[in-house]
């Protein structure tokens, strides 16, 4: 109730200050809906956030695969710490912009070069995040495993994996918002559709309520996304916790 | 089967820097069917033994030979659960192979059947020490290593706990050390003693205990502790 009435609050603002500015600096609700509605209708709104959830659902998949192995590596090899560290600490603090020219340079401006330049941007927060997660794994477990011999995937599914699914979870919460940040850029420079695109476009045009639909609807698809699949998974993952008064 | 403990010496590196002495050299051997007890003051180095006898711990000098087949059941100071998993999954992943009546059974000797699919963090320190109980027992091991498996139970339990090994041990040919400081317990399920002195450890004295575990009356018991207690030892 509570969250209806501050969309309710914002929504007015929005109303108010479109009167004050013009519809062409900051169309009006109805105005952004109505542009909304046509895309919709002609097809181009689903093709264009088609195109960007399958990439963001690429590169999420193959960086958070990647990011989690390599994590769990340094996390348990001290040899791969030590060699993975610089790497990490350069793609940490490289520009996502860089990563993005660069790829479109070397690979073409192709879609391969686009998920691969969104997954590494990704990449290294993943590492990190697995890495500690790794790092903090409860050894006398290990050994309890250790002493019953149990096999080493049942050891990994059942006593190392539980361990990790908050990490996984976390880095999942924060490597998607990543992702639907970065995946836009690299569509606006070097991709022919998808949001990103279509946002490019309507910034050349200057067409405001173009470029507020689209990025609406982008923004209330990465919403019902959060609430429907990442949050579930955490509950999932954490459910044996005794819960908090 | 059997076990042959031939420790030479162990040392550790503190944080601080320096190295101290953990156990100084140690042997015995234990066959099937026999309860070894080691009884000895707190921080003697007793965990440090177990974790060397359970291969967790290869860096000490010495030798272990233990068969390379003998299924290990252990019972840690802590319960070490997978908080995650419930009760039941918690035995069966540390026994794949057990059936579902022996499991039953196991559960109903132990007093956990309410318990089956409730999550470790959901039970009392003795129930949790109960399901680590279960949990070594499931495995029908050929080596049993029980470290103060008895601690913080109330008596009638911690009795009933007593008999449920005593009845495990004698029922299959078991290797077993049991880590104590209660010689109640000791005489109770050992069949020899070990005495401990402080760090670094050696055996001070070992003490056989020659009547069957089944046949010792609460008379024998008395004159076994008044000869124990007789005794010039320092761990007591």
């Amino acid at each position: 109730m509570l969250r209806l009435l501050s969309m309710a609050l914002l929504l007015a603002i929005w109303w108010t200050a479109a009167l004050f500015v013009g519809g062409a600096k900051l169309p009006s609700p109805p105005a952004v809906l109505n542009v909304i509605i046509a895309e919709a209708s002609s097809g181009a709104l689903f093709l264009h956030l088609g195109a960007t959830l399958a990439r963001v659902a690429l590169s999420f998949v193959l960086a958070m695969s990647l990011g989690s192995a390599i994590g769990y590596l340094m996390g348990r090899v001290k040899l791969a710490d030590r060699l993975g560290d610089p790497w990490l600490i350069l793609l940490l603090n490289l520009p996502a912009l860089v990563v993005i020219v660069l790829a479109y340079i070397w690979a073409g401006l192709t879609e391969a070069a686009a998920i691969a330049a969104i997954a590494i941007n990704k990449l290294p927060t993943a590492v990190v995040t697995l890495r500690e997660g790794t790092r903090a794994l409860d050894r006398s477990l290990d050994e309890m495993a250790t002493v019953f011999a149990m096999p080493r995937w049942r050891a990994f599914r059942h006593v190392v994996l539980p361990q990790l699914a908050p990490y996984i979870a976390a880095s999942a919460r924060s490597g998607l918002s990543l992702v639907w940040k970065i995946v836009l850029v690299a569509e606006l420079l070097g991709r022919p559709n998808g949001v990103g695109f279509e946002i490019g476009v309507a910034f050349q045009l200057f067409d405001t309520p173009r470029l507020l639909a689209y990025s609406l609807t982008f923004a209330a698809v990465v919403l019902v996304i959060e609430t429907a699949l990442v949050q579930p998974f955490e509950a999932r993952a954490t459910r044996w916790r005794p819960r908090a008064a | 089967m059997r076990l042959e403990v031939d420790i030479t010496g162990k040392t550790f590196e503190s944080a601080a820097g320096g190295t101290h002495e953990v156990l100084a050299p140690i042997k015995f051997a234990l066959q099937s069917g026999e309860v070894g007890v080691l009884i000895g003051p707190s921080g003697c180095g007793k965990s440090t033994m177990l974790r060397i006898i359970l291969g967790l711990d290869r860096d000490f000098e010495g030798h272990i030979a233990r068969p390379p087949e003998a299924r290990i059941g252990m019972v840690f100071q802590e319960p070490r659960l997978l908080p995650w998993r419930s009760v039941e999954q918690n035995v069966r992943l540390a026994a794949p192979g057990i059936g579902d009546a022996k499991l039953s059974e196991l559960f109903r000797t132990l007093e956990l059947e309410q318990h089956r699919s409730h999550f470790p963090g959901e039970l009392s320190l003795g129930l949790a020490r109960r399901v680590a109980l279960a949990r070594a027992f499931a495995v029908e091991p050929d080596l049993l290593v029980l470290d103060e498996p008895l601690a913080s139970l109330d008596d009638a339990l911690a009795g009933r706990l007593r008999d449920e090994i005593a009845s495990l041990v004698g029922s299959r040919p078991v290797m077993t050390l049991l880590v104590t400081h209660s010689i109640d317990d000791a005489i109770r399920l050992g069949d020899r003693l070990f005495f401990l002195s402080p760090r670094p450890a050696h055996i001070v004295r070992e003490v056989p205990i020659s009547i069957p575990r089944a046949e010792r009356s609460e008379a024998e018991l008395g004159r076994i502790r008044a000869e124990l207690a007789a005794l010039p030892l320092e761990s007591k």
